[in-house]
């Protein structure tokens, strides 16, 4: 007999489904029907006063953190930087719904996230400017280093969760993704890994439409990126990524949920990258300014002013406070990008392995042959 | 107690598995069918009765997936043991090896070293199908931040798994499986055997045959029938690949002023062709011939009926031992 003749009055085999557990209900792991928004559609007293204080500051000092860093690519003191203009909300959320002890697991256009978690500013740009290539302690600020392979911090961010609640820790990790990265085996992989481990993880996907210059239609042809958690046996979350409100309930909800023992989310955030994918890019090769100009009215910045003040939350005095919070910190970007960084050719030699090879002791007493002969000279 | 019993290198490996995670409750096994059957070579046979099944983890099907997990799970503080079911199928997790696993310590400064063993069963000789038989320990070597590990002997798989595991740094550790079955006595109470040093296998004073993993009982057999013919080679066991144990190989070159590096991965760009400059580098004085090099030939990894034509044999090593222009 094969599969095929099987008929239904035969005992279920083992192996076929509902044969042993019955499997997951798909229902309740669909993503929302609409982006999940609260400004604009929700009243804000309900939301702690100081909690939407310190998210528009985040905001505003994001903004400017983005606009500064900028600008230090086109003086040449950045190497490269992708700027998260237009993404500054889930950003914000996405630092300020961990616990110290969580994990973050940044990509390349995560400063801010980076800078969230208490990582301090300029200690995270310098693999983007160029000195080293990661500023911070990843222990210490339970941040792990910006990651440049697309989607590959996905399965770290599982594995580190797997192994809290192995030891019985409270700890979630927070793995921050691209619509681009979204396509990515190692996303897949992870994704898989971490409903079958139920591992407390979060994945949060900001949409900003395009990897580089490819638009999602060509990336994607799932209904939402979203969709693809229920395939793995995940809850998906669609939520509107410029309502740093929005973000913050839905990522904090996840968190819970995940320290909970309730398993993983994806979480997709529907947002838009104002500026160029990165200083070397040129955006007006893929996309009309009208596209660029629809999306300024959605501003992430712009929408909670514009609902702060409404709810009289924010006044003129207290944007102005903001603001020159927001300066005070570009004004110390501008002064130490401006200093010499201080270098260390031998650094390159220095954990490469716990203790240098031979190989490695002889090429650095080359390097510092080749460095007296320069000073000679 | 006794010291010594015989054992098979799938002993031999188990043995150091068991006893390091004995030792250790940061020690955690991973992979495809590692749990209840014990691997496909039944390395990790009886762990997960043992130590239960979240430290000998069944993990879904997804190479990336288990060693990306696994450098999460060393970032909380585990050791973790990966193994990857074939030389071949260990491709899909390059870029968490490559980019990850081999820079994290140097990416962060050395505040997130990643002690990681990657085992990975590789080579041919076991009459295995395509994918199942490739020796792709240039790929590994030439990763800077890996260590690159092959073990010959009964001994030094149980000594050197278990310096691996302890190791701070990642290791791959490459298991030549046509040696899997082979027998011999084993101390377990030796302990473990440090990394990084080469170690002669047989003494002799006509040329060296500077080889490692699957081909070190071919280097044997074949310094056997060379002695028949009156040549006298010494064999030298690399043991690992990365670090590599340059003192010795030269002092040993320069002694007999002759060597052969035998290999069964391809040629051209393998790691017989960075042994051969290095010693050509070290002991050009010292040398009495070029060093040569024997190896499989550069083909992709040939059926099982045809491998015997591939994998350098006795009288290929020979053949190449005659070319070093005997001084009768
Ligand atoms: C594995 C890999 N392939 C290609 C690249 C080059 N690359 C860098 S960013 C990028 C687009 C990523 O798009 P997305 O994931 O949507 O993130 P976004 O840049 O929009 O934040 C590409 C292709 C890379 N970094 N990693």
């Amino acid at each position: 007999m094969t599969v095929l003749d099987h008929r239904p009055t035969d005992p279920v085999p083992g192996w076929l489904p509902g044969a042993t557990a019955p499997r997951t209900d798909p229902a309740p792991l669909l993503p929302d029907a609409a982006p999940v928004r609260v400004l604009g559609a929700a009243d804000l007293a309900k939301y702690d006063p100081a909690l939407l204080l310190d998210l528009y500051r985040r905001l505003v000092a994001g903004r400017r953190y983005n606009q500064q860093a900028t600008t230090l690519t086109k003086q040449g003191r950045l190497a490269v930087y992708p700027s998260s203009t237009g993404q500054e909300a889930c950003q914000v959320a996405a630092a300020t719904v961990l616990a110290e002890d969580d994990w973050l697991f940044p990509s390349y256009r995560d400063t801010l996230a980076v800078v969230g978690r208490g990582v301090d500013p300029l200690e995270a740009l310098t693999l983007l400017r160029g000195n080293a290539h990661t500023g911070y302690d990843p222990k210490a600020t339970r941040t792990a280093p910006l990651c440049t392979p697309l989607a590959t911090q996905a399965p770290h961010a599982v594995g580190l969760a797997h192994a809290a609640r192995l030891a019985g820790d409270p700890t979630v990790a927070l793995a921050l993704l691209g619509d681009g990265g979204t396509s990515e085996g190692d996303f897949h992989e992870a994704l898989n890994f971490a409903a079958v481990l139920n591992a407390p993880v979060v994945f949060l996907v900001q949409n900003n439409g395009y990897a580089i210059s490819v638009p999602l239609t060509q990336q994607s042809a799932a209904p939402t990126l979203a969709h693809k958690a229920v395939g793995y046996g995940m809850r998906g979350r669609l939520v509107d990524g410029n309502d740093v409100v929005a973000v913050h309930e839905v990522l904090a909800e996840a968190v819970d949920r995940a320290r909970a023992g309730g398993g993983p989310t994806l979480v997709e955030a529907l947002t838009y990258r104002l500026e160029a994918h990165t200083n070397a890019d040129d955006a007006t090769r893929y996309r009309q300014d009208a596209e660029v100009t629809a999306w300024q009215e959605h501003d992430p910045l712009l929408l909670m002013e514009r609902q702060l003040r409404a709810a009289g939350l924010l006044d003129d005095a207290a944007v102005a406070r903001a603001t020159e919070e927001a300066e005070a910190l570009a004004a110390r970007m501008r002064t130490e990008f401006h200093a010499e960084p201080q270098l260390d050719p031998f650094s390159l030699f220095q954990h490469v392995y716990a203790e240098p090879t031979s190989q490695l002791l002889e090429q650095q007493a080359q390097l510092a042959a080749e460095l007296a002969a320069e000073d000679e000279r | 107690m006794t010291p010594t019993r015989t054992a098979s290198m799938a002993q031999a490996l188990n043995s150091a598995l068991r006893d390091a995670m004995r030792e250790d409750r940061s020690v955690h096994l991973l992979g495809e069918d590692v749990g209840k059957l014990g691997g496909v070579f039944r390395i990790t046979d009886g762990l997960a009765a043992e130590f239960g099944a979240d430290r000998c983890l069944d993990t879904p099907l997804a190479e990336a997936g288990i060693l990306g997990t696994a450098i999460g799970m060393a970032m909380y503080g585990l050791r973790p043991v990966v193994e990857m079911q074939f030389d071949a199928f260990a491709y899909p997790a390059m870029e968490q090896l490559v980019s990850h696993l081999a820079k994290m310590r140097n990416r962060t400064a050395g505040k997130l070293p990643l002690p990681i063993t990657v085992r990975i069963p590789y080579g041919g000789g076991i009459g295995g199908v395509e994918h199942h038989s490739d020796s792709s320990e240039a790929y590994y070597a030439s990763t800077p931040g890996l260590h690159v590990v092959t073990p010959a002997t009964v001994q030094d798989a149980y000594g050197l798994l278990r310096s691996s595991i302890a190791s701070d740094d990642p290791v791959v550790f490459l298991e030549p499986k046509r040696l899997y079955w082979s027998k011999a006595e084993l101390d377990q109470a030796a302990g473990s055997e440090p990394i990084g040093r080469a170690v002669l296998r047989r003494q002799g004073r006509s040329a060296v045959l500077i080889t490692y993993g699957p081909s070190l009982p071919v280097c044997l057999e074949a310094a056997e029938a060379a002695a028949a013919e009156g040549w006298d080679l010494a064999v030298l066991d690399l043991r690992t690949l990365v670090p590599f144990d340059d003192a010795t190989v030269a002092q040993v070159v320069r002694s007999v002023g002759r060597a052969v590096v035998v290999h069964e991965a391809t040629g051209f760009g393998g790691v017989g062709a960075e042994i051969a400059a290095r010693v050509t580098e070290r002991c050009f004085h010292h040398l009495a011939a070029p060093v040569l090099r024997v190896t499989g030939f550069d083909i992709p990894f040939p059926p099982p009926m045809l491998e015997h034509h591939h994998l350098p044999g006795v009288d290929r090593i020979l053949d190449a031992v005659a070319k070093l222009q005997w001084e009768a």
